[in-house]
């Protein structure tokens, strides 16, 4: 009862909500980059939203059904094909023993998300079933997938879940406008620094991945050097270290960190910069902390 | 209340920063902050992450706004004059220094121009705060090495530091958790598991505990390692006050 990775992508890797609670130890959080997607994904096939499920990331992979399940994908668009078939996205179908779901380059979007009625069952690591790919912990085996894995689903069965949600798919641009809350350490920039970095444009580069983005723009001044005690970082928190070229740390950040930040992506256009890939670019608005509340409260699927 | 400032960390978060200097009393205070935040049981407030001078607060927008959050945190920072109450806990941390345990041992003799006797003698004869974990799980930033220790990281990191090595980087000493690069000179190895993932706490170390090297002979190391995998050998721990 389960799916078998034929050929496993770029990189696809079990991931859940995260694991929360335990950043104090130094354990990073991890989870779905696009944890708008996930959710989505885990509610169009019945299931809790924080159930475990396969994140893949540009390049999607080729899987085999050893029993009969439903599934839906989310997020980027890998154009899948099921038995050859062409099959949509967002939207939950039923798979048989011996289908063959089958997943290209992603045409739209970076990350892609593979989710299962009665989500994918690896065993539970410190509260949580996502991968950890630098303490190797978590997921399935501390890893991603490679070809001839075979990952255990829930439950069985083809019927479809009955009140199905209907999520909005993204536009995924490739440019984007990402709204922040400045702080907490943007006293470290000079005046000129904080002008930079709002009225530029600043260029993903090759050294994107789950731990964070590395841009490229114009360098943002600082008023004596970069370097703080370090304290404690989130999803979205942009940092600068002495290059003047930021850095946006992701799901697999550390938990702390010793660079200025200047500003924190706002949690609802992180899924936004999630899907986005090397050679897009973004802008950063300065929004008010409760401004970005408000518009967190109404920001639904 | 001065020298501190309150900022949000984004819709979901609030950073305290105290005064931004490592010192234990600054990181009393964090500890201080932390420990009122949790017994004020405070709807909405989830983890936090305290660090050398600054406590990373995250918390639920739908039940406490920033605003309404801050306004806490201010009220608490005014009765609270930022102390954890009650003893520290004290690790004892067993660690074989030298050979292969240590690689690097040699060679901080020629640094620090000391015997390797005194090497170990002036690291195991100091208590270290962690101040903070982080960087890996149950990493711990320890405070209080001796200067005489201190010496450059490695030219060229190695690619695989062993789990449980004890080592110097600058005039900072720690232990690796898991097997990592890193420039740090190893001085020696502990059989304690600093993270394991399948215990009830994973992290052996909280921020605010204070560490003490024991050394230990090469057998002592294999026998602790054995009870250690056997889930039989309990780690000394004892309580500190300050002024002790």
């Amino acid at each position: 009862m389960g799916i078998k990775v034929t050929a496993p992508g770029a990189l696809t890797t079990v991931q859940d909500s995260g694991r929360t609670g335990l950043q104090q130890y130094g354990i990073p959080v991890c989870g779905a980059m696009d944890q708008r997607a996930f959710r989505a994904a885990n509610l169009l096939c019945g299931n809790d939203e924080s159930a475990a499920v396969l994140e893949m990331t540009l390049m999607g992979g080729t899987f085999t059904f050893t029993a009969d399940h439903v599934v839906a994908l989310t997020g980027a668009d890998m154009k899948p094909r099921l038995n050859g078939e062409e099959i949509e996205n967002y939207k939950a179908f039923a798979v048989h023993e011996g289908d063959t779901l089958e997943l290209g380059m992603a045409v739209k979007g970076c990350r892609c998300y593979l989710a299962a009625a009665g989500g994918i069952d690896v065993p539970v690591v410190m509260g949580s079933r996502s991968t950890d790919l630098k303490s190797r912990t978590g997921g399935y085996q501390g890893r991603s997938l490679k070809a001839g894995d075979i990952l255990e689903i829930g439950r069985t069965g083809t019927a479809l879940p009955e009140s199905s949600i209907k999520p909005q798919i993204p536009d995924f641009p490739r440019s984007a406008r990402i709204r922040v809350i400045e702080g907490p350490q943007e006293y470290v920039f000079t005046a000129a620094g904080l002008e930079t970095f709002y009225k530029s444009a600043y260029t993903l580069t090759d050294k994107c991945d789950r731990m964070g983005y590395r841009l490229s723009g114009q360098v943002i001044e600082t008023r004596s050097g970069s370097d703080i005690i370090s304290d404690g970082i989130v999803f979205g928190s942009i940092q600068v270290p002495s290059s003047g070229q930021p850095i946006i740390l992701m799901a697999d950040r550390q938990t702390t960190g010793g660079y200025a930040k200047i500003a924190t992506v706002c949690s609802f256009d992180l899924p936004v910069l999630a899907q986005m890939r090397p050679g897009d670019t973004v802008t950063f608005e300065k929004i008010g902390v409760e401004e970005a509340q408000r518009i967190a409260s109404v920001s639904g699927l | 209340m001065d020298n501190i400032r309150i900022a949000p960390a984004g819709d979901r978060a609030l950073l305290v920063q105290f005064e931004q200097k490592i010192s234990e009393e600054v990181n009393d205070r964090v500890h201080g902050l932390m420990d009122a935040v949790q017994k004020a049981g405070i709807a909405g407030v989830g983890e936090m992450i305290p660090s050398y001078a600054a406590l990373l607060i995250f918390y639920d927008p739908e039940e406490i706004n920033y605003p309404g959050l801050k306004g806490e945190i201010e009220g608490l920072l005014s009765m609270a004059e930022g102390k954890s109450e009650g003893g520290k806990r004290l690790l004892h941390i067993p660690c074989c220094y030298g050979s292969h345990f240590g690689p690097d041992l040699a060679d901080m003799e020629k640094l620090t121009g000391l015997s390797r006797e005194e090497i170990i003698k002036i690291h195991s004869g100091v208590d270290y705060r962690v101040y903070m974990l982080g960087f890996l799980p149950g990493f711990v930033y320890l405070g209080g090495m001796d200067e005489r220790l201190k010496a450059p990281r490695l030219a060229t990191p190695r690619v695989a530091i062993p789990k449980g090595s004890v080592a110097i980087g600058g005039s900072q000493t720690g232990v690796y958790p898991l097997q990592s690069p890193g420039g740090w000179r190893i001085i020696g190895s502990t059989p304690v598991e600093f993270f394991d993932p399948t215990r009830e706490e994973p992290a052996l170390c909280r921020a605010g505990d204070v560490i003490r090297f024991i050394p230990v002979t090469a057998c002592d190391y294999y026998d602790i390692r054995q009870d250690m995998l056997r889930g039989r050998y309990d780690l000394k721990i004892t309580e500190v006050f300050d002024g002790d």
